[in-house]
């Protein structure tokens, strides 16, 4: 339903990518800011409800989060990112971003992993870390009255884990068995082909839960090392939002994060053009085909990415009056699903159009899309379709970004790795409404006539349509 | 990350829960203080249609639902998948509006909708900026009866449906097991039934069965209204008599008695060996009571009975197994108690390293025999007790969680009270209250185990 779907419902009828807006995994490693910012603004003149205040907060030791001050509810909601994800894994070592991420709740400084579940349990608080390519992300949620032991628990797991012996090994077995549990599995062996072919050796194409050799061969001390490049204040960005006020969190600041080094040590990364036309076809055989077609994307901060991205709402976006919804669902129910997403990460970009359909209509389903996406190119959008996709862009920013104090945080963290500025959704509307449909026709043009690469999962296209 | 979240629990939450929440669908929750400004009001239309209005002056955003009491379990037999085909047939054109542009009215203003369906109900939703509620409110008012269905539509959009049930149960081996289990855990009971239908069945569904279904359920004395937002009760009550109060109240509708179970005497397996599956697990099932049909307390000493043998990584199951003997990846427990009948209790687990699918098995047993026979600690359980109160909070930091747990609620038999006053009920379940509701429904004589295995292992 929303950004965050937790799509439990069996039968929600219609599916919607996250918005484009939000896809991107972040960008430039920067310092901290070192001046107080605080800027009063409203969430969304559109809506212009009421003010929320965005500050900048920013520790005597220099350690800067933005703030949203709330006490409706008595909770604190902390997310904060430190660049450098799975791209960071050492070659032979693939799996050691996500293997740490899974260690941090499993003992730290004076406590072992019994003892510190036990306090953060005590402590009604919920922590989370989670990896993706470009970044390790940390999360917690906690009761406004107790956050003192939340915030030192926070703090022992971000300075001091244990990495210790019998933790590893448990959830490097389940990390294990989680990576067999997928090795016949149609979707993971699309993916890991998918990758490979679209990124070549790059970092981008290796398995972030690693392999069965490469988990096997994780140690203690490599652990150790990557915590030590990742986890500085030179690659951190903090939000938090919820019942806490900007003194308080100063301290918290300086505690949780205040004495990390300054500076991370990061292997570089190049930035790589995902490999197009392509055809790859991983043949299973399946009731429903999988179709996967990418074509070239546009960086988060290029001056055509409104002009893409109002392009990839109405091409295939989290409406349900997108082409590709009307012509391939609406008209023709060959699908359930369909959509286009604009994928922004810090080294590639891409537009990916997804969607599952009878095996036996496979190849007419294909067409179709190929059809959408031609004309599109070569026509562009009509001004109607434009300018109700600019108000559907510009309203929905807070129904997908905003709506609980765990989903404004998680916003203001990619704001800052986007380096959009704490002004940004003041001034998010103003983008959006400034596009031409010059500049749509003509991002149009430039991402989609090229020729994409385009995966088949289920039986071989060429027997499809023989019903 | 991701690989260590328990993808097995996951994989049987996601087919056998089907709210948009999974975190929160078992759990109805408030807190025990309540701000002024999130006090929530409940009222009837003259038609008969209820509506409960939660504010939360947060965020300029309201969620608008509308839940008709009416799910997969209703249906007649041999038109399985009926209430989740309608649920799509919904967004078609009306006598005042043709297909599409109440989707359009949506995203012209940024807003987002959608549907469920359930085996108790069927919902539509809306989450728009305040000022565009009485328009979501007129809409949905009009596709309560004004629908046109023409047989066009219904081909286009039964083949969509026949997608959906291979992109979510025959794609997927867990999800086509799952199905089989329940048709074996339920002996007559509905609820045996795929709520997205069987496919041979769901293939015939014709406009016929769709007109006699809308005009026997879509009904406002058969709908909860639920608005859940930046809005306060009073507009609510305007908007909602201006708009549904014009609908016309439908015949009475008979009280919901369906089949339910005989006594399950036997222990029942159901396996599915496929080349896709790599790693084995299993899963047992038993039938419980739920909030609806429970005797006063049961229901809750269920839930914390879940939370306590499997609710997390601090549970027995996950301490034995995982911990500390170190022969499952995962296990865990749960139970879906917001049903109208009898639901189910169920446990899981797969292996990891050499251990064996029949250790694990046989570890988890254990386990369900230790509590049976020796109850539980007053510490587990008031942690457990703090954790549900703890969520509750939580909980009011989305409105649509709270929206989603009262309209659960009231289509399943409850009402606002129930919700507002779970916590007290849980903060009252005792020790010896627990072990008795263990004792009574765990018991592995009559249940039901599936095994979901590799293909070598086949017939073993």
């Amino acid at each position: 339903m929303m950004t965050n779907q937790f799509s439990g419902a069996l039968t929600s009828p219609r599916q919607a990518p996250p918005s484009p807006l939000v896809v991107g995994e972040g960008k430039a490693l920067h310092a901290i800011a070192t001046l107080l910012l605080s800027i009063l603004f409203l969430i969304l003149p559109a809506l212009a409800a009421r003010a929320m205040e965005i500050q900048s907060v920013t520790s005597p030791k220099g350690v800067t989060a933005w703030l949203v001050q709330d006490y409706s509810v008595p909770v604190v909601a902390i997310r904060f990112v430190f660049g450098g994800g799975s791209t960071q894994d050492p070659p032979g070592k693939e799996g050691l971003a996500n293997l740490m991420t899974g260690l941090f709740d499993e003992g730290a400084g004076p406590l072992d992993s019994e003892a510190f579940q036990i306090k953060l349990d005590d402590a009604g608080a919920e922590m989370s870390f989670e990896e993706t390519r470009d970044g390790i992300y940390g999360s917690m949620r906690m009761l406004a009255e107790q956050r003192d032991e939340a915030f030192d628990l926070l703090r022992l797991a971000v300075n001091e884990p244990r990495f210790d012996e019998a933790p590893i090994d448990r959830i490097r077995a389940q990390v294990l068995s989680g990576i067999i549990a997928n090795e016949n599995d149609p979707d993971t062996v699309a993916q890991n082909r998918w990758a490979r072919a679209v990124y070549g050796d790059h970092p981008y194409s290796r398995s972030d839960q690693g392999t069965r050799q490469s988990i096997a061969a994780i140690t203690q001390a490599d652990l150790r090392a990557l915590h030590k490049a990742v986890f500085a204040r030179g690659g951190l960005h903090v939000a938090v939002v919820g019942a806490i006020d900007a003194e308080t969190l100063k301290k918290k600041l300086d505690m949780v994060f205040g004495d990390l080094p300054p500076n991370q040590a990061l292997a570089t990364v190049a930035d790589i053009e995902p490999k197009l036309a392509q055809h790859i076809e991983v043949n299973y055989d399946l009731p429903q085909t999988s179709l996967q077609l990418a074509w070239p994307g546009v960086k988060r901060t290029a001056v055509d990415f409104f002009p893409a991205a109002l392009m990839n709402e109405i091409l295939g976006g989290g409406t349900f009056t997108s082409r590709l919804f009307q012509e391939v669902r609406e008209k023709r129910g060959l699908a359930y699903s369909v959509n286009s997403s604009l994928v922004n990460q810090d080294h590639a970009d891409a537009l990916i159009v997804t969607t599952g359909t009878r095996s036996d209509r496979a190849a007419e389903t294909l067409g179709i899309v190929r059809d959408v996406v031609k004309r599109l190119a070569q026509d562009g959008p009509t001004e109607a379709e434009l300018a109700a996709t600019k108000k559907y862009l510009i309203g929905a920013y807070a129904i997908n970004n905003l709506d609980s104090s765990v989903s404004i945080a998680a916003t203001l963290v990619e704001l800052q790795l986007d380096d959009l500025g704490i002004d940004y959704m003041q001034r998010r509307a103003g983008y959006i409404n400034a596009v031409t449909l010059d500049q749509v026709k003509a991002a149009a043009k430039k991402l989609l006539t090229a020729e994409p690469t385009i995966m088949v999962v289920g039986p071989p296209l060429a027997g499809a349509g023989k019903g | 990350m991701t690989s260590r979240t328990e993808w097995l629990r996951a994989t049987l939450l996601a087919t056998s829960l089907f709210m948009t929440d999974p975190v929160l669908a078992d759990s109805p929750v408030l807190p025990d203080t309540v701000p002024a400004e999130f006090k929530v009001t409940d009222f009837l239309l003259d038609n008969g249609m209820e509506v409960v209005v939660i504010p939360d002056h947060r965020a300029p955003i309201v969620t608008h639902m509308v839940w008709y009491k009416i799910g997969s379990a209703d249906e007649p037999p041999g038109k399985s998948g009926i209430a989740h085909f309608f649920e799509h047939l919904m967004f078609k054109a009306t006598a005042h509006h043709e297909a599409g542009e109440f989707d359009r009215a949506v995203s012209d203003i940024g807003g987002s909708n959608n549907a469920f369906t359930s085996y108790d109900y069927t919902a539509f939703h809306e989450t728009v900026a305040p000022s565009a509620l009485e328009l979501m409110m007129s809409f949905e008012a009009d596709r309560m009866r004004n629908l046109i269905l023409t047989d066009d539509v219904i081909k286009t959009e039964r083949d969509v449906i026949l997608e959906e049930r291979r992109s979510r149960i025959d794609n997927n081996p867990q999800a086509v097991l799952d199905e089989e289990v329940d048709a074996t855990l339920w002996q007559n009971q509905p609820y045996r039934i795929p709520v997205i239908g069987w496919m041979q069945e769901m293939e015939q569904l014709n406009r016929t069965d769709a007109v006699a279904f809308y005009n026997k359920y879509y009904r406002p004395n058969n709908a909860v209204l639920i608005v859940a937002g930046d809005v306060e009760p009073e507009t609510v009550k305007a908007l909602a008599e201006k708009t549904y109060g014009k609908v016309a109240r439908g015949p009475d509708l008979p009280p919901r008695v369906r089949p339910v179970e005989p006594d399950q005497n036997t222990k029942r397996t159901v396996t599915l060996s496929d080349a896709r599956v790599s790693v084995p697990s299993f899963s047992t099932q038993w039938v419980v009571p739920s909030y609806h049909t429970a005797k006063p307390g049961e229901a809750e000493a269920l839930d914390l009975l879940a939370e306590i043998l499997g609710g997390g990584n601090r549970s027995r199951l996950y301490q034995a197994l995982v911990v500390k003997q170190g022969i499952a990846s995962s296990a865990g427990a749960y139970f879906q108690g917001t049903m109208l009948d009898d639901t189910n209790f169920t446990v899981y687990g797969a292996p990891r390293g050499d251990a064996k699918l029949a250790d694990v098995e046989a570890a988890v047993d254990a386990e369900v025999a230790r509590i049976v026979s020796d109850g539980v600690t007053p510490d587990e359980l008031e942690k457990a007790k703090d954790r549900y109160v703890r969520s509750m909070i939580f909980a009011r930091d989305k409105q649509d969680s709270m929206a989603n747990i009262y309209g659960s609620t009231l289509a399943t038999g409850g009402n606002v009270q129930d919700v507002q006053q779970w916590p007290d009920r849980i903060r009252k379940v005792t020790t010896d209250e627990v072990k008795a509701v263990a004792a009574r429904y765990l018991v592995l004589a009559r249940s039901t185990t599936g095994y979901l295995l590799p293909q070598q292992q086949a017939g073993n």
